[in-house]
């Protein structure tokens, strides 16, 4: 039963299901990298319209067009689904893609836990979305979601203050999303550092590539403490332990530092992968080497291993004492130096450059911009004094924003520009890239510049509407227009992705003539990836195929066809009978449908839970069971 | 067909590393769930000494008797290192004696754990009595799950090698089962110190 797939070569059609099933059964990094993609993309949407109803509520003064509680449970789920459902999946949706090319693989170390993973995302993110419809008749207005804000502070989160079922889907959603994070971060750490193609020396990888393992190494280890305080909160809801339970001696700040002990380690799994997205667009549109790569990837392991000593910082109103908050605040500040040091180097990196103003160049100088911004903005919080002027008002929220969206989802979109014709072969359109960038930049600014002017006026976060006479009515009237302007800039990726996709210009293997080994095979890539593994002998390995220096310095091609020859031979035929690859397999699904089921369970009735129990191990044997490739 | 061995065939040459993917995923799963005992352990160290009401731990540890079942634990780290042995001799009969004695030490341990835990209840503690309460069955609670878990591998491996699917190619499986299994084994090294032996005031 072992030859199932029978030995795949090249060229042969090696997936025994065509079509969804396909798709459903795949454990390829690839489509499991554009699902991870396309379902983050349609959270995004959803948060995105969420956060639309934010703004109309706020857009004046005394609206009514939320009530108070469906106002929380917006701005709720508005922040739970844009970190934890979209700008995070975004990111492993990257690595997925990429990891495997950048380092020479055929696929990643894991590819049925790759696909596990995605399921269980995929189905917590349903799960926690599920929650709308929880309280009653929705289309009433009636929102069952959490309405408890997205770092979900106790004792608020008790069941003796949240009565519906909106927190126990919070946490138990959340719970769910930890699980796949924890297993990508383990898959990728693995693949990155065990999967390289010969030559592929640590420094040797490419930016992105060191990002991404820095990202994943605080994934695994900081999920484990979310997901404790996350378990301590279940057991406080369900089965009324004390944990945050104040009238036994229970203190709430515990959650506090729990959460955030994870909850900084996760800003920068957020801003890492797009850090390095930047770090591979700059250099090829500005055709020259990324400056200084050693000092940006230590200064990227330097940001993982400071972000762990500066979770006070989001604590320093609760009066944790001077000596605690000092200490927070100048660990706060050293980290903004390794940041700092990267902003050089990529300003450096253009500098001098023949800058090709393509689309995902323009993303990466806004990147670059507006996380600036955002970075000082947050140097600000880091002076204690300052720090309790502006906690719980809008401009924390003006930071934040600057820093997610001004900075992780602008170098994203840097990365969907710049690696789309990798994956599905067409060019976007450059013109409606720009379009986009540019309303979406200005959309961006008329939105979260002025929550900075808000912030230091005084608006506190997080309420549902203000009185007239503030001072605050332009201001808010100013940041609706913006919200509304961003959703027009989406609107326009939109229909740039469904128009090339249709008529895009055919990309080829290399259209923007690029430095990283992705780039030296077919656009979009073969199930297989490489023909002939990759023999890797420098920094940028595929440049340097492509070009030799000549005394000045100045690149020189290589003569064409040369580079084909040695970077991605077709000789060496009998090396492709050995290519074998993972079998397609339905039980990482199977598994992954136990968690929401148990799930339902620890909510509605432990009866449902065995099921879940029992669908989860099926998947589990089945799994371990089955022959990993056709061999 | 063999146990669980998902990646050398995808790979053309040696891992970058040397070390096995799978043998890393372990040691990288370790490490992560050091972070998920730590904020546990933490919590209940926060917690010591604040319960309102009682029972406190003095009311109730026996130290005799989980002294006894600490050891029968550290014993199946014996029999856990001796299975490995067993099977890098390539003797698998004797592998699997010991797998199954390991894991019948880790049922005994067990099976203690729930007498424990039903003498503490008995005697008032629960989940909801108290702060010690809370963090005492949530910390030891994981803890047994984290053996439950590692009962159920063990037995799995004793199966398939019955099965004749467990071969002398095979070590690694039982390599990693060992690595597992003294984890958890330190892990209660650390729960018995400082939930049992340092109780505070």
């Amino acid at each position: 039963m072992a030859a199932i797939a029978g030995h795949a070569g090249i060229g042969e059609a090696h997936e025994p299901y065509s079509g969804i099933w396909s798709w459903i059964s795949t454990v390829d990094h690839k489509k499991i990298g554009i699902m991870y993609g396309v379902a983050a993309f349609c959270f995004f949407l959803l948060g995105g319209v969420e956060a639309l109803l934010v703004r109309i509520q706020l857009a004046s003064p005394n609206e009514s067009f939320l009530s108070p509680d469906q106002y929380n449970a917006i701005f709720t789920m508005h922040g739970t689904t844009m970190i934890f459902l979209v700008v995070m999946p975004l990111g492993v949706a990257f690595m997925n893609l990429l990891l495997p090319l950048m380092i020479g693989a055929r696929d990643v170390a894991f590819p049925r836990l790759n696909a596990f993973s995605f399921w269980v995302f995929l189905l917590g993110g349903i799960f926690l979305n599920i929650s709308f419809f929880t309280g009653g008749n929705i289309f009433n207005g009636h929102l069952g979601a959490p309405d408890t804000g997205w770092y979900g502070y106790a004792p608020l989160t008790e069941s003796a203050f949240s009565r519906g079922d909106g927190v126990d889907y919070w946490m138990l959603g959340i719970q769910i999303l930890g699980i796949a994070s924890l297993a990508g971060g383990f898959n990728f750490i693995v693949t990155i550092l065990n999967m390289r193609a010969p030559g592929m020396s640590l420094f040797r990888m490419p930016v992105f590539v060191w990002m991404s393992l820095v990202t994943s190494f605080l994934l695994i280890f900081a999920m484990p403490v979310l997901s404790v305080a996350l378990f301590q909160l279940t057991f406080d809801r369900l089965f009324n332990a004390n944990f945050f339970n104040v009238s036994a001696g229970g203190q709430p700040l515990l959650w506090q530092h729990m959460f955030w002990i994870f909850g900084h380690p996760e800003v920068y799994i957020l801003i890492l992968p797009a850090m390095g997205i930047v770090s591979e667009v700059l250099p090829t549109f500005s055709r020259k080497p990324l400056f200084g790569y050693p000092f940006v990837v230590f200064s990227g392991i330097a940001i993982g291993f400071m972000s762990w000593g500066v979770w006070a910082h989001h604590m320093f109103t609760t009066g944790l004492g001077a000596a605690a908050n000092s200490a927070f605040g100048i660990s706060t500040i050293l980290i903004s130096v390794p940041t700092g040091v990267k902003i050089f180097n990529w300003l450096a990196t253009m500098w001098g450059g023949k800058l090709q103003m393509k689309t995902p160049l323009y993303f990466a100088i806004g990147f670059i911009a507006m996380f600036t911004i955002g970075g000082l903005t947050g140097v600000t919080h880091s002076a204690v004094p300052s720090d309790y002027q502006q906690n719980d008002t809008y401009y924390i929220v003006a930071h934040f924003h600057q820093v997610l969206f001004g900075g992780a989802l602008f170098g994203i979109f840097a990365g969907i520009y710049y690696w789309f014709p990798k994956f599905t072969g067409k060019m976007l359109n450059d013109t409606l890239g720009k379009w986009n960038f540019w309303v979406m930049l200005i959309g961006f600014n008329l939105t979260f510049q002025p929550m900075m002017v808000l912030g230091i006026m005084g608006m506190p976060r997080r309420i549902q509407t203000y009185p007239d006479g503030m001072g605050w009515d332009f201001w808010n009237a100013l940041a609706t227009i913006g919200a509304f302007i961003i959703a027009t800039s989406v609107l326009i990726f939109i229909w740039n992705v469904i128009h090339s996709l249709r008529n895009g210009e055919v990309a080829g293997a290399d259209p923007w003539d690029a430095r990283t080994l992705e780039w030296s095979i077919p656009s979009p890539p073969p199930e297989h990836n490489f023909d002939v593994i990759p023999v890797v002998h420098s920094l940028d390995d595929w440049w340097h195929k492509k070009y030799v220096e000549d005394a000045r310095g100045n690149p020189v091609r290589v003569p064409a066809g040369a580079a084909v020859a040695t970077g991605n031979g077709h000789e060496g035929g009998h090396e492709h009978h050995a290519i074998h690859m993972p079998n397609p397999s339905f039980f990482p699904l199977v598994a992954a449908i136990g968690f929401p089921i148990v799930a339902f369970g620890l909510i509605y009735s432990y009866a449902i839970i065995p099921i879940g129990v029992i669908v989860f191990v099926t998947g589990a044997f089945g799994w371990a069971l089955e022959p990993a490739s056709g061999d | 067909m063999e146990y669980a061995g998902p990646t050398h065939e995808l790979q053309p040459m040696e891992t970058s590393t040397g070390v096995d993917n799978r043998k890393l995923l372990m040691w990288l799963f370790l490490a992560s769930d050091c972070l998920f005992f730590g904020a546990l352990i933490s919590t209940y160290l926060l917690y010591r000494d604040r319960s309102v009401v009682g029972p406190f731990p003095k009311d109730l540890y026996d130290i005799p008797f989980t002294s006894v079942s600490s050891f029968i634990l550290l014993m199946s780290s014996v029999s856990m290192v001796l299975a490995l042995a067993a099977i890098q001799r390539g003797d698998l009969r004797r592998m699997r004696v010991w797998l199954v004695c390991t894991a019948m030490l880790g049922i005994l341990f067990l099976s203690g754990q729930a007498y424990e835990f039903t003498e503490f209840y008995n005697k008032g503690l629960s989940l909801h009595q108290n702060l010690f309460g809370s963090t005492f069955f949530v910390l030891t609670g994981f803890h047994g799950a984290h053996v439950t878990v590692g009962v159920i591998l063990l037995l799995s491996i004793w199966v398939r090698s019955m099965q004749g699917k467990v071969t002398q190619n095979d070590t690694l499986s039982v390599e990693l089962m060992g690595l597992y299994w003294h984890f958890v084994d330190i892990v209660w090294i650390i729960i018995f110190t400082f939930v049992y032996l340092l109780t505070g005031k």
